[in-house]
C-alpha cells in the first residue's frame, strides 16, 4: 500500500504522530486497542516541561542540564538537547490547537516546579494536563479527517528480508476484538505508539491496565532491538492496596512520611528514588508507611487535592483530613523501549516507535517529572514526519495476506491450549516477584530466580491459555495475549538487569551499590536475548 | 456480598469482598469465577471513562462506585451491546465529528487570560464515559441527535478566544442539535465531572440567538399561529 503510514497506539505519542504524518501527505491510519481518549496519556496529572521564558533565572540550558543529571550520564546529549530546545514550541503548539493551559493572572501559560527542575517550568492544566492534552489532540484528529480504526490489538509486525538481509515492514496483523476476526493492514511505514511496560509489576504499578508492552514484544518478536530495559522508576507514594497515583503535589505541599511508629524517617522533598528507597527500607523492617497531610487542613485538602481525597477515600476508606493515607512505592515509568535513532527510525526499514514505548535515550537512567509528556510531543511529531517521508518514497507494494492465515493459526492453537493453569494466577505472581526481587532494589540471586520463573511460565504457557473460546469480544483471549506479550517484556528486563553489574538511577544492585565507568553504556537486547553495550 | 450482572440474562456472582470499587469486584469475578465476562477499564482512577455502565439503573463508573450488595448492573444504554457490559462507541463519538467538536484553525499569538481559559475549564474535564449519552431521553425518539457530550464540546470551543469560527459549528448544531433537547437535566445527574451538558446547551441556544437563529417550535409565529408541534 504505497505512501500509507499505519500508527499502532492512539496515545499522546500516536496521535502527534498521525497529524504529523497526514500533514507530510501520508495516508494515515490510526490503529489502538481501547478508543484514543482511553490511552494512558490522560492520567497525567503534573505538566509537561518547557522553559517559555528565561527571565526567572531558568534557561533552556538549565532543563538540559537538569535532564542530563537525572539520567546519570546515560542519555544521549544531542536528543536531550533537541527535546528541551523543541520544548516551547511544542507547547506554543499545544496552546494553537486548543489545549486549554491555565494561566497566569498576566495572560501566561501557568507553570510549577516539579522534582529535580531548577525552576518552574511545568505547563499544565489544573490536575488534567494529559487528559486535556490527549482529548485536544484526538479533536485535531477529528479535524483532519484522519482514520481511526478502534478496539484492533496489535497482532504482529509483518516484515520481509532484504537482499542486504536487512528487514523492512509490510504492515501489521490486527486482532478486531469485535469481531474476533484478523485483519492484515498493509503499510508502507508503521509508527508503533504503544505505551510503556509497567503493568509487567501487575498491581504494584500506577500504571493504565493498557501498558503491557505489546508494542516492545512485537518489535523484538520481529527482529528489532530494545535498550534500557531494566530501567524502571518507582514512584513514591501509590495507595497501599491498589497502587493508585497520589500526586507528588501531596508532598510538596508539606506532607509527611510516617512509619507504623509514627517516626518520620527520610526528607520528604528528595528525589524519587531516594523517598522510593528508604520507604522500601522500612517496609522490609516491617513497617507500614502512610502520608500524612493531615496538618494541611480541610480547606487545603479539598481546594488543591480534590482527587487525591476522593481516591483514598475510594480506595483504603480513609479520609485524610483526618487519617493516615497507607501507601507504597510503585512501578510508575519505564525508561527503556524500542531502540530508535535520531530519525525515531528502529532497527526495521520502515518502523518507527515514539513515546513511552520507545526509547529516544533522553531520560538515560531516570526520567524527569514532566519530561515524558514533552518527549511524546516533539519525538511524536519526528516520528509522523519521518515515517510520512518513508513512505513516500517506499516502492515495494506487494500482498501479504499469507499473514492472515499464521496469525488465525496461532489464535486457534491458544484457543487448544489445555487450560490448567490459570494465567491470571501467574500474573499476579509475576507481579509480585517483580516488585519483591527486580523492584527498587535487586541483586544477581533475586534477580537470576526471577528470569528462571519467568522462563518457566513462558514454556508452560500451553498449560494456560484461555477457557473463553468465544470469538466475539473475547477478554479473557486479549489479557492472555497481554500477559504473553508481558513475560516476553519481562525476560528483557532481567537479562539487561542481571548484565548491568552496577547502581544508576533507577537501577539499584544491592551486590554493586557504586555507579561504574565501564557501564555508562546502553544495554541492547536483541531477539534471541543477547545482551550488548553501546553508547 | 452477591452482585447482578446483565449479561444475555441477569446472573449472579457471590463474592466476599467488602468496601471494594465494583471494578475490583468485576475483576474478581472474572479471574476467580468467570473469565468470559466482559466489561471495559483501564486508569482504575476516574479519568479514562472506560468503566461507565448502570448499576440500580442509574450511570455510574465501575472504578469510582462502592460495590453493594445486591447492586444490578447493565451496560449503558442508547447504544449497541458488544458483549455483557461492553457498548460500541462508534456511533456515539461520531458525533463529535458531525458536530465539528474542535478548534476550527491554528490559532497562534493569541493571547488568553486567566477569565478566558476559565470559561470551559469544567467543559474540557470532559471524559467522554458516555453516562450522560445514556441517560439522555431524546434518544428514544431521535438518533441522531447531537446529544449532551458533543454539546458540551462543541460549547467548550465555541466559548474558546482561540475560535476564529464559531458560526460554524452554531450551524451545525441547530439541526438534531441544540433545541432537540428537552432540558430535562438526567445529563447534569450522572455525570462524574458534574459538567453540566443541559447547561452548556442553554448557553449554545443564547449563542444560537445571537447568530440570528430562533427556537423552531416559534419559527412559525408571524407566520399564523403555532399548534405546538414541532416544526422542522
Ligand atoms: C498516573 C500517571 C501520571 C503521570 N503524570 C505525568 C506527568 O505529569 N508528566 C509527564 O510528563 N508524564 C507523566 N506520566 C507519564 C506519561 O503519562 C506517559 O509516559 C505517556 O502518557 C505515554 O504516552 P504514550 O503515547 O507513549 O502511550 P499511552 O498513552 O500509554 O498510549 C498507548 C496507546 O497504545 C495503544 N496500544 C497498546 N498496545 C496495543 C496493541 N497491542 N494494539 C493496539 N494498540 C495498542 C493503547 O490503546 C494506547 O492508545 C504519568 C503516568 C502515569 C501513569
Ligand atoms: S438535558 Fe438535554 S441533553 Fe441532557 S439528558 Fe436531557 S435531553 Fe438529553
Ligand atoms: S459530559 Fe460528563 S457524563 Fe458526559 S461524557 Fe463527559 S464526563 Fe461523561
Ligand atoms: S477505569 Fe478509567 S474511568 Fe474507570
Amino acid at each position: 500500500m504505497k505512501s500509507r503510514v499505519v500508527v499502532v497506539g492512539a496515545g499522546g505519542a500516536g496521535l502527534v504522530a498521525a497529524l504529523n504524518a497526514h500533514q507530510n501527505g501520508a495516508e494515515v491510519v490510526l490503529v489502538t486497542k481501547e478508543y484514543p481518549t482511553r490511552s494512558q496519556t490522560c492520567m497525567a496529572q503534573g505538566g509537561i516541561n518547557a522553559v517559555l521564558n528565561e527571565t526567572d533565572g531558568d534557561s533552556v540550558e538549565l532543563h538540559i542540564q537538569n535532564t542530563l543529571k537525572s539520567a546519570n550520564a546515560l542519555a544521549d546529549e544531542s536528543a536531550v538537547s533537541y527535546m528541551c530546545q523543541e520544548a516551547p514550541k511544542a507547547v506554543a503548539w499545544l496552546d494553537s490547537i486548543g489545549v486549554p493551559f491555565s494561566r497566569t493572572p498576566n495572560s501566561k501559560i501557568a507553570q510549577r516546579k516539579l522534582g529535580g527542575a531548577y525552576g518552574a517550568r511545568a505547563c499544565y492544566a489544573q490536575d488534567y494536563t494529559g487528559l486535556k492534552i490527549l482529548h485536544t489532540l484526538y479533536d485535531r484528529c477529528l479535524a483532519e479527517g484522519i482514520e481511526i480504526l478502534n478496539e484492533r490489538y496489535l497482532l504482529e509486525l509483518l516484515t520481509e528480508p532484504e537482499q542486504s538481509g536487512k528487514k523492512y515492514i509490510r504492515g501489521v496483523s490486527l486482532l478486531n476484538k469485535r469481531s474476533g476476526e484478523v485483519e492484515i493492514l498493509e503499510a508502507s511505514s508503521v509508527i508503533l505508539a504503544t505505551g510503556g511496560y509497567s503493568r509487567v509489576y501487575n498491581t504494584y504499578s500506577t500504571n493504565s491496565l493498557s501498558s503491557t508492552g505489546d508494542g516492545i514484544a512485537a518489535a523484538l518478536r520481529a527482529g528489532a532491538r530494545v535498550s534500557d530495559m531494566e530501567f524502571v522508576q518507582f514512584h513514591p507514594t501509590a495507595l497501599k492496596g491498589s497502587s493508585i497515583l497520589i500526586s507528588e503535589s501531596a508532598r510538596g505541599a508539606g506532607g509527611h512520611l510516617l512509619n507504623s511508629k509514627g517516626e518520620r524517617f527520610v526528607d520528604e522533598l528528595l528525589p524519587r528514588d531516594e523517598v522510593s528507597k528508604a520507604i522500601h527500607d522500612e517496609i522490609a523492617k516491617g513497617e507500614n508507611i502512610y502520608l500524612d497531610i493531615r496538618h494541611l487542613g480541610v480547606e487545603f485538602i479539598e481546594k488543591e487535592l480534590p482527587q487525591e481525597a476522593k481516591l483514598a477515600k475510594l480506595y483504603e476508606n480513609v479520609d485524610p483530613a483526618d487519617d493516615l493515607i497507607p501507601i507504597k512505592p510503585a512501578a510508575h515509568y519505564t525508561m527503556g523501549g524500542i531502540e530508535v535513532d535520531s530519525n525515531s527510525s528502529t532497527s526495521i526499514e520502515g518502523l518507527f516507535a515514539a513515546g513511552e514505548c520507545a526509547n529516544h535515550r533522553v531520560h538515560g537512567a531516570n526520567r524527569l517529572g514532566g519530561n515524558s509528556l514533552l518527549e511524546i510531543v516533539v519525538f511524536g511529531k519526528e516520528a509522523g514526519i519521518n515515517a510520512a517521508k518513508y513512505a513516500k518514497n517506499a516502492t515495494k507494494d506487494e500482498a501479504i495476506l499469507e499473514a492472515k492465515e499464521l496469525s488465525e493459526n496461532e489464535i486457534a492453537e491458544i484457543k487448544r491450549y489445555a487450560n490448567e493453569i490459570s494465567f491470571y494466577e501467574k500474573q499476579a505472581i509475576l507481579g509480585e516477584i517483580f516488585y519483591k526481587n527486580v523492584g527498587i532494589k535487586r541483586d544477581k540471586g533475586a534477580l537470576q530466580e526471577a528470569l528462571k520463573e519467568v522462563q518457566e511460565m513462558k514454556s508452560s504457557l500451553p498449560k494456560m491459555g484461555v477457557s473463553d473460546k468465544t470469538k466475539e469480544y473475547n477478554t479473557n483471549l486479549i489479557e492472555f495475549l497481554e500477559f504473553k506479550n508481558m513475560l516476553t517484556v519481562a525476560e528483557t528486563i532481567l537479562l539487561s538487569a542481571i548484565s548491568r553489574q552496577e547502581s544508576r538511577g533507577a537501577h539499584f544492585r544491592v551486590d554493586f551499590p557504586a555507579t561504574d565507568k565501564k557501564f555508562r553504556a546502553h544495554t541492547i537486547v536483541d531477539a534471541e536475548g543477547v545482551v550488548s553495550y553501546e553508547n | 456480598m452477591k452482585i447482578n450482572i446483565q449479561r444475555e440474562s441477569v446472573v449472579t456472582y457471590e463474592v466476599n469482598m467488602e468496601g471494594a470499587t465494583l471494578l475490583e469486584v468485576l475483576n474478581e469475578i472474572k479471574r476467580a469465577q468467570d473469565p468470559s465476562l466482559a466489561y471495559s477499564s483501564g486508569c482504575r482512577s476516574g479519568v479514562c471513562g472506560s468503566c461507565a455502565v448502570r448499576v440500580n439503573g442509574r450511570e455510574v463508573l465501575a472504578c469510582s462506585h462502592n460495590a453493594k450488595d445486591g447492586d444490578l448492573v447493565e451496560p449503558l444504554r442508547n447504544t449497541p451491546i458488544l458483549r455483557d457490559l461492553v457498548v460500541d462507541m462508534e456511533k456515539a463519538y461520531s458525533f463529535n465529528a458531525k458536530a465539528k467538536a474542535w478548534q476550527s484553525s491554528l490559532a497562534d499569538n493569541i493571547e488568553l487570560s486567566e477569565e478566558n481559559q476559565q470559561i470551559n475549564e469544567l467543559q474540557s474535564d470532559c471524559i467522554l464515559c458516555a453516562s450522560c449519552y445514556s441517560a439522555c431521553p431524546v434518544y428514544a425518539v431521535n438518533e441522531e441527535f447531537l446529544g449532551p457530550f458533543s454539546l458540551t464540546r462543541v460549547w467548550r470551543y465555541v466559548s474558546d478566544k482561540r475560535e476564529s469560527d464559531p458560526k460554524e459549528k452554531i450551524d451545525v448544531a441547530q439541526t438534531n442539535g441544540v433545541w432537540d433537547c428537552t432540558l430535562c437535566n438526567e445529563c447534569t445527574l450522572v455525570c462524574p465531572q458534574g459538567i453540566s451538558s443541559k447547561a452548556d446547551i442553554e448557553k449554545l441556544r443564547s449563542k444560537s440567538s445571537m447568530f440570528g437563529y430562533m427556537d423552531p417550535s416559534f419559527s412559525n409565529f408571524g407566520g399564523g399561529f403555532n399548534d405546538g408541534s414541532p416544526v422542522f
